[in-house]
């Protein structure tokens, strides 16, 4: 089927770094943002970034110190006490750390969910749902059940689900953190791929300083509860990158550095 | 083991001695593992059974007098007065027909009841404050106590058998339903708060699926208990048309043991099919994805 014409069409693989122009209006940013919940605990305070269309910024920080908190509320699911948290697009792609799929539905249905409850016509969603599991490498397994499903596979679902929106900001609630690490490797390289074809911005949480910095163009450090940012460290690498950059001086020098500074708050 | 090897040799022969042409060449390993699995399954309850019976015999015979013996008439006995007496067996098979009856319409009155007073409580947390105590109360209130007064205000008919039926049934289908309405994940309500599904839209695509397994073991339990409910009513009735309960009184009152015997087998027989039936749907239902949902009866 697919045909090589001489006269090469774009691939869709962008050349190099994303242009993360300080021109583009921010996708969403976080102004002063706080927030205490109504039993007091204290989960984050005057946190203030912007993300910019087509940016990555990784989050790390110790457990318990509000990264999924401020996703919340990012989202809008728990929004800010105090400050304000803007943002211009109301699409938005969620992926948990759980891939949250309706177990009682095959991939095929969990996937076509999102256009369902916005009442996207039928036919629509079945194009949609087999074009993006097509993309996240799922083709094939579409009438398969969760529960015959890998850890990793369920994550692949998960993220079809939400790229069936075309949202142009995704929140990554430390969605690899419970796949063991060549699943997670690979997942990371995947997702690095859909980044660079599929032209969204993103927020990932993570605890591992490493996923951070081989995925993000920027990477916040957060302190412990209350959560603060407490560091901010630009991600230097061009895209696309592979898989030996881990490897790299520069790579261990970075993450050392992040590692450090998030250590620094934790005595 | 040594029974497992002679069940295995014993199949192969007996196989070949119904002159199957057709089955020639090699053994079917994939067979015989599951006749094998079968027989793991069913031997245990098969040898329970044989020994109760060997049980009820050594009773019978050896710890009853001759006179006493109508307390607990032989197995046989039991077989030959009620099964192949074509009077007695028409009879007992009658009012189990009322019986059943009985019980299936209570209890679909009690699924629809209870189901959706399920779903009410769990829409708001005021509507299930407000009514959860009075389902416990239902519960609580002695099914016994309560069966005279409904023959008082409803008459000794099949309506009232029918109210005996729904009462009895309808907690563990509210409290279940309930149950599964209720467990869904924080995630899950998230994802659909994320979407602005409508209160209705959670319902029908999150909740109600999600609550499917809970809501069928509500009704097995819920079915043997309208059995139940059917023969007690009947039972104290002692008017209309003639149940199990009633036929249990008279065999009773009659010294008829063993077709006092027979009634009871029945009725248990009744219970189990209407609980396995249950078990079944639900299995087929969620078999695609629930975990438990390969547990049979």
């Amino acid at each position: 089927m697919e045909q090589r014409n001489p006269p090469a069409p774009d691939t869709g693989v962008r050349p190099s770094s994303k242009p993360g122009a300080a021109a583009n209006a921010p996708i969403i940013e976080f102004r002063h943002a706080g927030k205490v919940f109504d039993d007091g605990t204290h989960a984050v305070d005057d946190v203030s970034f912007q993300v910019r269309p087509e940016e990555i910024v990784a989050i790390v920080g110790p457990s318990g110190c509000g990264k999924s908190t401020l996703l919340r509320m990012a989202s809008g699911l728990s929004p800010a006490t105090s400050g304000e948290v803007e943002s211009s697009h109301e699409r938005l792609g969620y992926v948990f750390q759980d891939a949250t799929l309706l177990p009682w539905r095959n991939v095929q249905r969990n996937v076509e969910l999102f256009g369902e409850l916005r009442g996207a016509p039928k036919e629509e969603r079945t194009r949609l749902a087999s074009e993006v599991i097509d993309l996240v490498g799922l083709k094939g397994f579409e009438r398969h059940y969760p529960k015959a499903l890998s850890g990793g596979m369920k994550m692949r679902v998960s993220l079809a689900r939400s790229l069936t929106m075309k949202p142009p900001l995704f929140l990554f609630d430390e969605p690899f953190g419970a796949l063991d690490e060549i699943t997670r490797e690979r997942l990371n390289d995947e997702l690095l791929r859909l980044f660079a074809t599929e032209d969204f911005a993103a927020i990932f949480i993570t605890h591992s300083v490493n996923e951070a910095v081989y995925l993000s163009n920027r990477v916040l450090v957060m302190s412990p509860r209350p959560g603060r940012l407490i560091g901010e460290f630009a991600v230097p690498f061009e895209f696309p990158r592979s898989a030996d950059l881990r490897f790299e001086p520069d790579f261990a020098r970075l993450s050392g550095e992040i590692s450090h500074a998030l250590r620094a708050d934790l005595t | 083991m040594s029974i497992e090897a002679r069940r295995e040799a014993g199949l192969d022969p007996a196989r070949s001695g119904a002159g199957t042409v057709s089955e020639p060449g090699p053994p079917k390993p994939a067979r015989r593992s599951r006749a094998a699995d079968l027989f793991s399954k069913v031997a245990p309850p098969l040898i329970v059974f044989v020994a109760f019976i060997a049980f009820w015999y050594a009773v019978s015979y050896l710890f009853l007098e001759e006179t006493q013996r109508f307390l607990l008439p032989p197995p046989h006995d039991v077989f030959i007065v009620s099964f192949l007496d074509t009077v007695n067996l028409t009879e007992i098979l009658n009012a189990l027909l009322s019986t059943t009856q009985v019980a299936l319409v209570g209890l679909a009155i009690a699924i629809v009841i209870g189901v959706s007073f399920a779903v009410l409580m769990s829409l708001g947390k005021w509507v299930e404050r407000s009514l959860y105590p009075y389902a416990v109360i239902l519960q609580t209130v002695p099914i016994l106590a309560i069966v005279p007064l409904i023959g008082f205000w409803f008459d000794f008919n099949f309506r009232s058998r029918v109210i005996v039926c729904v009462i009895i049934a309808l907690f563990p289908i509210i409290t279940n339903t309930l149950f599964g309405l209720q467990s869904v994940d924080q995630e899950m309500h998230d994802l659909f708060t994320l979407h602005k599904a409508s209160r209705w839209t959670r319902l029908l695509k999150l909740q109600l699926p999600h609550a499917l397994p809970a809501i069928f073991a509500g009704f097995r339990i819920s079915a043997g208990l309208s059995v139940i409910g059917a023969i007690v009513g009947d039972f104290f009735f002692r008017q209309g048309e003639p149940g199990i309960g009633r036929l249990l009184d008279v065999y009773r009152a009659a010294l008829q043991s063993e077709q006092l015997f027979a009634a009871l087998f029945f009725s248990s027989l009744l219970g189990l099919v209407v609980f396995w039936f249950f078990g079944l749907i639900g299995h087929l239902l969620t078999r695609h994805w629930h975990d438990t949902a390969g547990q049979e009866v």
